[in-house]
């Protein structure tokens, strides 16, 4: 034990923290810091590995304390300009202290180390055990190689080691990303996106709202960063709502998505109900309005119903509130400004979407102009979202266990999920089924939200992987830690987030809790990690390739 | 004489006069030449005795005999023992020594001795490497601090601060015995924090 100042190393050669004090499974152990190790140094979330009489454990910093082992000391205080006193008692009367929130632990025989890899912690540290900050071969031990089922997707708090997400238990599940506003929920899901793209079977689906993802997004550095189809293009699709916005950013979609009049159905209205402020009665017409006029025809025939008197009539022939009604008729005719709603009937959107994704094409559909409006959105995202996953489920069942037959697993991305993910609407939206009867038919959600108490405490519970980027309400913070274990060790790390590029990741592709700092998006040295290659460069890889294939000269 | 040059003469300072366990009393071959508070000195045959000087009194000789002012008439101290040469008779030097350790087989021991030393044992002062020896380790603290003596925190103070002389680094070792202190006197802050501005000052 170091008494005289000098630095202290485990049996590893790492400098020494500090050693275990007291502590239990539940509380986490405290950790009574070397003379030598400032508090200042520490920052709470840093992982850090115990290194016990059998077992080595791994757990992250949840809270830095100051101790005193006296009293009096607190109410007459040292002389501390006198540095004697200062230096004698730093460490021993007043010394700095930290909870560990001991996660996984590995045996210390080769065995364990060779096959179990780390599991999670059962018990604690023996007294008295060392405590180091996790070093590389640790984070690599815990979070795995970056390979071809591992995604790098930024790096430990204070450290420049890879830290890796298992993307392929990643896209098993439905997942979130949360943050309020400014960040960098869109970088993180860029990622995430490009993750389960190069290293799972898994295809993506985007309702991207403001055309960030699939066509150069902002940052708030540079000016422009490359979207997926700039980085993938054999492998990405943009589809598009909004023709002219996409040719203005010089895009040439790989199709312009139409939605007839008569794919929308009441369920769609439900949904609608509070961005369209609508009563509970008015969005309920709608049903008696399908069985009046039929499946299909609906909201064309209602639509086509102008003036007061007219719908009066109506009201009293399928029997609901005048008034009602003629709010709904108000609300839906939005739906004529709509530029990509038509007239005809059997638009083949679905079937194109889908056509593109058994191929193994990722699909981004971009909202342009209409993304600032939610009611499209989320209209879109539903009608959409319901039918393919329609399809899926019959393919599924289709299939009966043929692993060949099923479709391929489909991931899907929405955003403002808070607003048809709510307590009220999760029973009833497609949304809803998805995310809680996770993968039974090869459909997972990616939630990307800045408002997590406004979604279904099921549908939080049932996310997989949470990946969370700084939040300031009390309720958002409780929302997204709420059925974790050891979430007040976790609430005191999230709230101490940066604002950019850090978040709290954990849950299932992830073997313990981790604050990441998040890679650079955007950079050529990123652009190039990822496999990019631009112009000169990408002329000469298939030059280079022309010759492997066909010799010198060719 | 200063305390530094003492230690760096090792001299005969004495003998026993009283002895128990936990301290012994010496009796100055020359009043006035006491070793200073805070003296590591030794003595004993075979197993040496350490002590730390504790105490220092100068008194009569006769316990019923008390010294009475007798200058008035003289222009300095010294005019008084010029002219009554008895008093230099009538008058002895004693100090105290806590027993802080001992040393038999060649091992230094930093706790009580199993024997007091005996009667009329020489007392020394130890030199700067066995000054050095014997605060390699801090193991000495506890029973130094419990002394049953009046002022065991000047000792201790005043020890540490001589003893500080005796090593490369005295800063260094001020600084580790300041953190054994507080080690020992766990919530006793007033106490530490009074040692601790001895040694500092």
């Amino acid at each position: 034990m170091t008494t005289n100042g000098n630095a202290a190393f485990d049996a590893l050669g790492r400098k020494r923290l500090g050693i275990v004090v007291a502590g239990s499974l539940t509380d986490g152990v405290d950790v009574r810091l070397d003379d030598d190790t400032s508090v200042e140094d520490i920052k709470v979330g840093t992982l850090v590995a115990i290194e016990g009489e059998r077992r080595r454990f791994f757990g992250q910093i949840t809270d830095v304390l100051l101790g005193t082992t006296d009293l009096g000391m607190q109410s007459t205080p040292p002389d501390v300009s006198n540095s004697f006193i200062a230096r004698v008692i730093a460490g021993t009367t007043a010394y700095g202290a930290i909870k560990v929130e001991p996660t996984l632990s590995i045996g210390g025989d080769s065995r364990s180390l060779a096959n179990d890899g780390p599991l999670p912690a059962k018990t604690v540290p023996a007294h008295f055990s060392s405590v180091s900050p996790a070093s590389d071969a640790d984070i690599e031990l815990v979070f795995g190689k970056e390979d071809e089922r591992h995604f790098w997707i930024g790096s430990p708090l204070d450290m420049e080691t890879k830290l890796c997400l298992n993307v392929e238990e990643l896209a098993k599940r439905s997942n979130g990303v949360f943050g309020k506003s400014g960040t960098g929920k869109t970088f993180l899901t860029r990622l995430l996106l490009i993750g389960i793209l190069q290293r799972s079977k898994a295809v993506n689906l985007v309702f991207d709202m403001h055309s960030e993802y699939g066509w150069q997004g902002t940052s708030e550095k540079s000016s422009s960063v490359k979207g997926l189809k700039q980085l993938f293009g054999s492998k990405v699709a943009v589809f598009t709502l909004d023709v002219d916005s996409s040719r203005r950013r010089s895009l040439l979609p790989d199709y312009v998505v139409r939605i007839g009049y008569d794919e929308v159905e009441p369920e769609d209205i439900t949904l609608l109900r509070e961005v369209m402020d609508l009563s509970s009665i008015a969005a309920d017409a709608a049903y008696n309005l399908q069985r009046h006029f039929g499946k299909g025809k609906w909201l064309k025939s209602f639509l086509a119903h102008g003036g007061r008197d007219s719908i009066k009539e109506l009201a009293d022939a399928i029997d609901v509130n005048a008034n009602s009604l003629g709010a709904l008729h108000n609300r839906l005719s939005r739906f004529e400004r709509f530029g990509f709603m038509d007239d005809q009937a059997g638009h083949d959107s679905v079937n194109e979407i889908i056509r593109y994704l058994d191929r193994g094409m990722h699909v981004v559909l971009e909202f342009g102009r209409y993304g600032n409006d939610l009611a499209a959105y989320i209209l879109v995202a539903n009608l959409l979202t319901r039918r393919i996953y329609k399809r899926y489920m019959e393919r599924k069942e289709a299939a009966a266990g043929d692993k060949a037959k099923e479709p391929r697993p489909l991931v899907i991305s929405i955003e403002e999920a808070h607003k048809f993910l709510t307590k009220e609407l999760a029973g009833q939206t497609i949304f809803g089924t998805i995310a809680r009867e996770l993968r039974k038919y090869n459909v997972t959600l990616l939630v990307v939200d800045q408002r997590p108490s406004g979604i279904d405490d099921e549908v939080m519970s049932q996310l997989g992987t949470k990946i969370v980027c700084l939040l300031d309400s009390e309720k958002d913070v409780t929302a997204v830690l709420a059925g974790v274990s050891g979430s007040s060790k976790l609430r005191a790390v999230l709230s101490r987030l940066e604002s950019r590029q850090q978040a709290l990741a954990f849950g299932h592709a992830l073997p313990m809790p981790v604050v990441v700092q998040t890679r650079e998006y955007g950079t050529p040295e990123f652009y190039k990690s990822i496999g990019h290659r631009d112009g000169a460069e990408a002329q000469e890889k298939s030059a280079k390739d022309v010759e492997d294939l066909f010799g010198p000269g060719s | 004489m200063t305390a530094e040059q003492t230690v760096k003469t090792p001299a005969r300072l004495g003998e026993v006069v009283q002895s128990s366990t936990a301290q012994f009393v010496a009796s100055c071959h020359r009043l006035y030449e006491a070793p200073a508070l805070g003296t590591l000195v030794k003595c004993g045959n075979g197993t040496i005795v350490y002590g730390v000087v504790a105490d220092v009194r100068t008194q009569s000789i006769d316990p019923g005999r008390k010294p009475i002012a007798m200058g008035g008439n003289d222009e300095s101290e010294e005019a008084v023992y010029r002219r009554n040469p008895q008093i230099s008779r009538l008058l002895t030097t004693e100090f105290t020594a806590v027993s802080a350790g001992y040393k038999a087989g060649g091992r230094v021991r930093r706790y009580l001795p199993p024997l007091p030393p005996r009667i009329h044992s020489f007392v020394l002062q130890c030199s700067m490497e066995e000054l050095a020896e014997f605060t390699a380790s801090m193991d000495f603290l506890p029973a130094m601090l419990s002394a049953p003596v009046g002022h065991p925190d000047d000792m201790v103070a005043s020890f540490l601060r001589l003893a500080s002389e005796a090593h490369p680094d005295p800063d260094a070792f001020l600084v580790t015995a300041g953190k054994e202190l507080s080690r020992q006197l766990n919530g006793q802050w007033q106490r530490l924090n009074g040692i601790l501005k001895r040694l500092s000052s």
